[in-house]
């Protein structure tokens, strides 16, 4: 027989089995259990090592190469961290500035008769022999040498020299600064001076009289700069001396971080200020004759 | 054995290749495998026949009937048990017997090496192959089979195409001569 027609006997005999393979599935119900059975036990060895092979390939790729533009990425997202970062720092600092000025306006308001001018802190000291700083306004603004320099906080220091559009203030921590003060409980008055540090000092407390640490010492007006009652600060310190005792005071205005300033313009007394979100009150100035100043 | 000889038929010189040993055996495994492993992972792929592509290659490259059609069942077979329940066995054996033993046939009368007579080949050889599935799903199974859609049509080109790389992929598993 020619090995054509072998090759055709051959195939008609292959199918030919294979469609009784189909009958005999089809009558019996019968899937070729075994024959499946022996197959898929031959080849899930060759499928878990191709499995094991593309998953390390997958890693590979996911870990790798589809990570080639993250570095890209992550510059990216850096610089724009970077740039929100600056942005959050500016909004951050205009929230500050708004509620420093919503506490001056809230100032301001209540003690809308007594003529004050807002400034802003625009220098400090050059050197490091005298603690100023420089407003951004000045005479033509009305302000004068000795006017008293405050925040809502406390005192702040006085207008030292005056130019036609900026001032000079000496501030309360300054060695040659003083205010006239008081204990605001007991009434003990003695002056308050700076030291060149941040801490003030109380120069002249007699060693027989009491005083505590934490309380409040107030202006007593008797300087003829600052009206009677407003917060200088708080003692933080007292130690026995001769004669005098050694009291240390901490100012209630921040002196370190001042941005914007009142210059009273005027020494008629101040209206009792409502605590603003936990900040202490300017209390009510005496109507005093003593306290009242002309307006320098 | 010489690892390749002439067939002459008439006018016409047709090399008959062949492999390196256990080339066919792993080529077969691996089609296999990947047959039943990549649709999990690339949807997309289920349109190829990766068991047809190799048995239309061995079938074409050896250019023996009898070894065509036998490679050709035991693929078909094969893919039939790895296919699960809903595939019998013999659908697929049917069909690669029919296609192993046409690409034996054909490959001993033409020089099937170009790359446009693979496309070709692999396309028709496509067709082929789903006329017998749809055949013998509808006559012997009773069950019913398109004979051939658009989507089919897609899936011949597809195949095509990837039979043109693959077979020169796989052209070098073949012995010098």
């Amino acid at each position: 027989m020619p090995s054509r027609h072998k090759s055709l006997v051959l195939l008609a005999g292959v199918i030919l089995l294979q469609v009784l393979l189909l009958a005999v599935q089809i009558k019996r119900d019968s899937q070729g259990r075994l024959i499946r059975t022996w197959t898929v036990g031959a080849v899930s060895p060759f499928e878990r090592a191709g499995s094991y092979v593309f998953g390390s390939f997958r890693d590979t790729w996911r870990n790798y190469f589809a990570l080639r533009g993250t570095k890209k990425d992550n510059d990216d997202l850096r610089r724009e961290n970077d740039a929100l970062k600056l942005r959050i720092a500016q909004l951050e600092g205009k929230a500050a500035e708004a509620e420093r000025l919503a506490g001056l306006l809230h100032f301001r308001q209540t003690q809308s008769d007594v003529p004050m001018v807002a400034a802003r802190v625009i220098g400090g000291s050059p050197g490091t022999g005298s603690l100023t700083i420089e407003l951004d306004r000045g005479e033509k603004d009305g302000i004068r040498k000795n006017m008293g320099v405050i925040t809502p906080d406390g005192v702040v220091g006085k207008i030292i020299d005056a130019f036609p559009n900026t001032s000079q203030v000496l501030l309360l921590t300054d060695e040659r600064s003083g205010v006239g003060a008081k204990l605001a409980d007991s009434g003990i008055q003695s002056p308050v001076g700076g030291s060149g540090e941040p801490l003030l000092t109380m120069k002249y407390f007699p060693n027989d009289d009491d005083v505590s640490v934490g309380a409040r010492v107030v202006t007593s007006g008797m300087d003829r700069i600052f009206p009677r009652d407003l917060p200088v600060g708080t003692i933080t310190e007292v130690k026995a001396g001769n004669p005098f005792k050694q009291i240390r005071i901490r100012p209630a205005a921040n002196l370190e971080r001042l941005e914007e300033v009142l210059v009273l313009l005027t020494l008629r007394p101040l209206k009792e200020l409502e605590p603003v979100a936990g900040k202490p009150a300017v209390p009510e100035a005496s109507n005093s004759p003593t306290s009242q100043v002309a307006n320098p | 054995m010489n690892s390749a000889f002439d067939l002459r038929m008439g006018e016409s010189h047709i090399e008959v290749h062949k492999f390196r040993t256990g080339a066919i055996l792993i080529a077969t495994l691996l089609a296999l495998v990947i047959q039943a492993w990549f649709p999990l992972h690339f949807a997309r792929l289920a349109l190829l026949d990766l068991p047809l592509l190799v048995t239309i290659y061995f079938g074409l490259s050896r250019r023996n009937p009898s070894t065509g059609l036998l490679l050709g069942t035991a693929i078909g077979l094969l893919q039939d048990s790895l296919s699960g329940p809903t595939v019998p066995l013999g659908l697929f054996g049917i069909a690669k017997t029919v296609i192993g033993y046409l690409a034996s046939s054909i490959g001993a009368r033409l020089d099937t090496e170009h790359p446009a007579a693979r496309f070709a080949l692999t396309a028709g050889f496509f067709i082929v192959h789903q006329a017998v599935v749809a055949l013998t799903r509808r006559i012997l199974l009773a069950q019913p089979e398109p004979w051939f859609t658009l989507h089919l049509f897609g899936a011949a080109l597809l195949n095509a195409l990837v039979a043109v790389f693959l077979f020169a992929l796989l052209d070098r598993l073949r012995r010098q001569s």
